[in-house]
């Protein structure tokens, strides 16, 4: 973990709600596809937890929703402003458990962070597949993103405004896969978890007090034990997850 | 520095400067950042007799100028503590550490006190008796003179280091029950524990917190801490830990000059995991803007006497 100062390159909105804010500044501290940074924005107490979209060289992207006078804060900030950010948060995915034909699967705001991972895997030479998982066409973003990285690319919107029609769960069958990387909404992991055919890794979110294991305001219980969200997590195994429904 | 030390209950540390208990863990994760040696001490993590998980999640809850948490205790138990967390802590942490316990019956806080007084690591037993998050104890016994008095004469009968009582700022009258902790024969008090809050989620109409009340702290109850701090200090002569939303050495002045002889700093350290760092780094500085040569001289420097 690291503490940096970062300057503002672009914040734009880049579908319904959803912006792309991309970053200068140190990024050493980011090590794996998956891990989150945690902002501090002028007004607001609390942090504000985002999932690493892309990071390459001193340039890091991220993916967030407004949800809340933070991020709608956050979304009017302009370029050339600074931000204090914590780098480097979390355990990422574990890229060697991938194999050969791993797939993607993301859920409207989880999308960002498989970017990382996608252009991590397809640049190991793995074939990847994306399902990208959003309510309607206005809520879809970086499908060309996806594609140009070089990823195997399927949207689908619940309402069938755009690509296929239905839920993430609809397309997988259609598809072989060596392993799943997802992060979503949790209602999406439940149906997955009963979907899927391989192991895998999902991605938590929780309300957190620190993002770095010292408050103990993201714990939840594992079949491996109590883990922090912030800390252990936000990546954990298919196996060791107690589904609460 | 010899001009930020201060004694507290019969050790020396040099600064008053001291993490908070639940905002620091057991220490590795601010180890890893800085030198945690530069700090007066840190207060660990809540330690209880058995093993607790604490509440469901959410746990967290933001407020202008602070948050709110339920963790609920949560802590692997004080035999674990002293077998894993203990030696572990020794690598990176070579000055006493401040013990903080809880409890859900007087035998439960004597149990955990004895149990950690004979920690050679350990040089203060902070007791708690205000945690506002969990059923059954906790704050119960924070709110309740007598109450107070019984928790602090069991612990001081079966230990020998300073014994701090943790009080609840939850009460109508603070000096009371610091007075009954001090005839029970506390060696200090700390104050203040969270102030019970709550906030509701507009969008599903619910409390955002599972547990629904939480302890709420930050730089928002800094001036409600101060009070209290101000008002037990005036009722007692032994020393008094201030705390409640410090978050600059500017704050760390005026506590002291409330009465308080050391300071916690709890939430801060959350938003800021350099915070304490830059607190006592800025100590001098500040001193010298209020030409205060020594930290111990300014102690009370407020109170009516």
């Amino acid at each position: 973990m690291k503490q940096g100062i970062f300057t503002i390159i672009s914040n734009k909105r880049i579908a319904r709600n959803i912006y792309e804010i991309v970053l200068e500044g140190d990024t050493s501290a980011i090590t794996a596809p998956g891990q989150f940074v945690n902002i501090t924005v002028e007004g607001f107490f609390l942090r504000r937890p985002i999932s690493v979209c892309d990071c390459e060289g001193s340039k890091l992207t991220l993916i967030y929703k407004t949800v809340g006078g933070g991020t709608e804060k956050l979304s009017s900030l302009k370029a050339g402003e600074k931000l204090d950010i914590l780098t480097g948060l979390g355990n990422g995915y574990d890229l060697s458990k991938s194999g050969d034909s791993p797939i993607l699967i993301g859920g409207g705001v989880g999308v960002p962070p498989l970017f990382y991972l996608a252009k991590k895997l397809i640049s190991q030479g793995k074939s990847v597949t994306a399902i990208l998982g959003f309510n309607t066409e206005d809520e879809v973003f970086y499908e060309d993103e996806f594609k140009r990285a070089g990823a195997n690319t399927v949207i689908v919107t619940a309402d069938g405004s755009y690509g296929k029609k239905g839920f993430v769960t609809d397309a997988l069958p259609d598809y072989d896969y060596s392993f799943f990387y997802t992060c979503g909404p949790e209602p999406m992991f439940r149906a997955l978890s009963k979907a899927v055919k391989t192991p895998g890794q999902y991605s938590f979110e929780e309300r957190m007090g620190c993002g770095f294991g010292a408050c103990m305001g993201c714990s939840c219980k594992t079949l491996t034990g109590n883990k922090r969200i912030c800390k252990e997590g936000p990546v954990m195994e298919s196996g060791e997850i107690i589904w609460k429904d | 520095m010899e001009r930020l030390k201060v004694n507290l209950c019969g050790i020396g540390i040099d600064n008053p400067v001291i993490p908070a208990s639940g905002t620091f863990g057991f220490g590795y994760e601010f180890a890893q950042l800085y030198d945690i040696n530069i700090l007066g001490t840190f207060s660990f993590k809540g330690t209880t007799k058995d093993p607790r998980f604490g509440n469901h999640t959410p746990r967290i809850a933001e407020c202008t100028a602070g948050m709110i948490n339920a963790v609920g205790l949560q802590n692997p138990g004080v035999d674990s503590v002293i077998k894993d967390e203990l030696p572990k802590l020794k690598e990176v942490f070579h000055k006493p550490v401040m013990a903080n316990i809880s409890g859900f019956s007087v035998d439960d806080y004597a149990y955990t006190c004895e149990k950690l007084d004979k920690q050679e690591q350990v040089g203060w037993l902070e007791v708690n008796i205000s945690c506002p998050n969990v059923h059954g104890g906790g704050m119960s016994f924070g709110t309740d003179p007598a109450s107070a008095a019984e928790v602090t004469r069991a612990v001081k009968a079966v230990t020998s280091k300073p014994v701090i009582i943790k009080l609840s700022p939850n009460v109508t009258d603070i000096a009371a029950i610091a007075k009954a902790c001090e005839e029970a024969g506390a060696d200090g008090i700390s104050l203040i524990n969270t102030l019970l809050g709550m906030r509701i989620d507009l969008k599903t109409k619910r409390p955002v917190i599972a547990n629904k009340m939480g302890g709420f702290s930050g730089p928002a109850i800094f001036p409600v801490a101060l009070r209290m701090v101000y008002q037990a200090a005036n009722a007692v002569k032994i020393p008094v830990i201030g705390m409640g939303g410090i978050s600059s050495a500017e704050d760390v002045i005026e506590m002291m000059l409330a009465g308080a002889t050391a300071v916690q700093v709890g939430a801060a350290n959350l938003v800021d995991p350099f915070a304490c760092k830059k607190i006592i780094g800025d100590l001098p500085r500040v001193m010298d803007k209020y030409s205060i040569k020594n930290l111990k001289d300014i102690i009370g420097g407020a109170l009516n006497g």
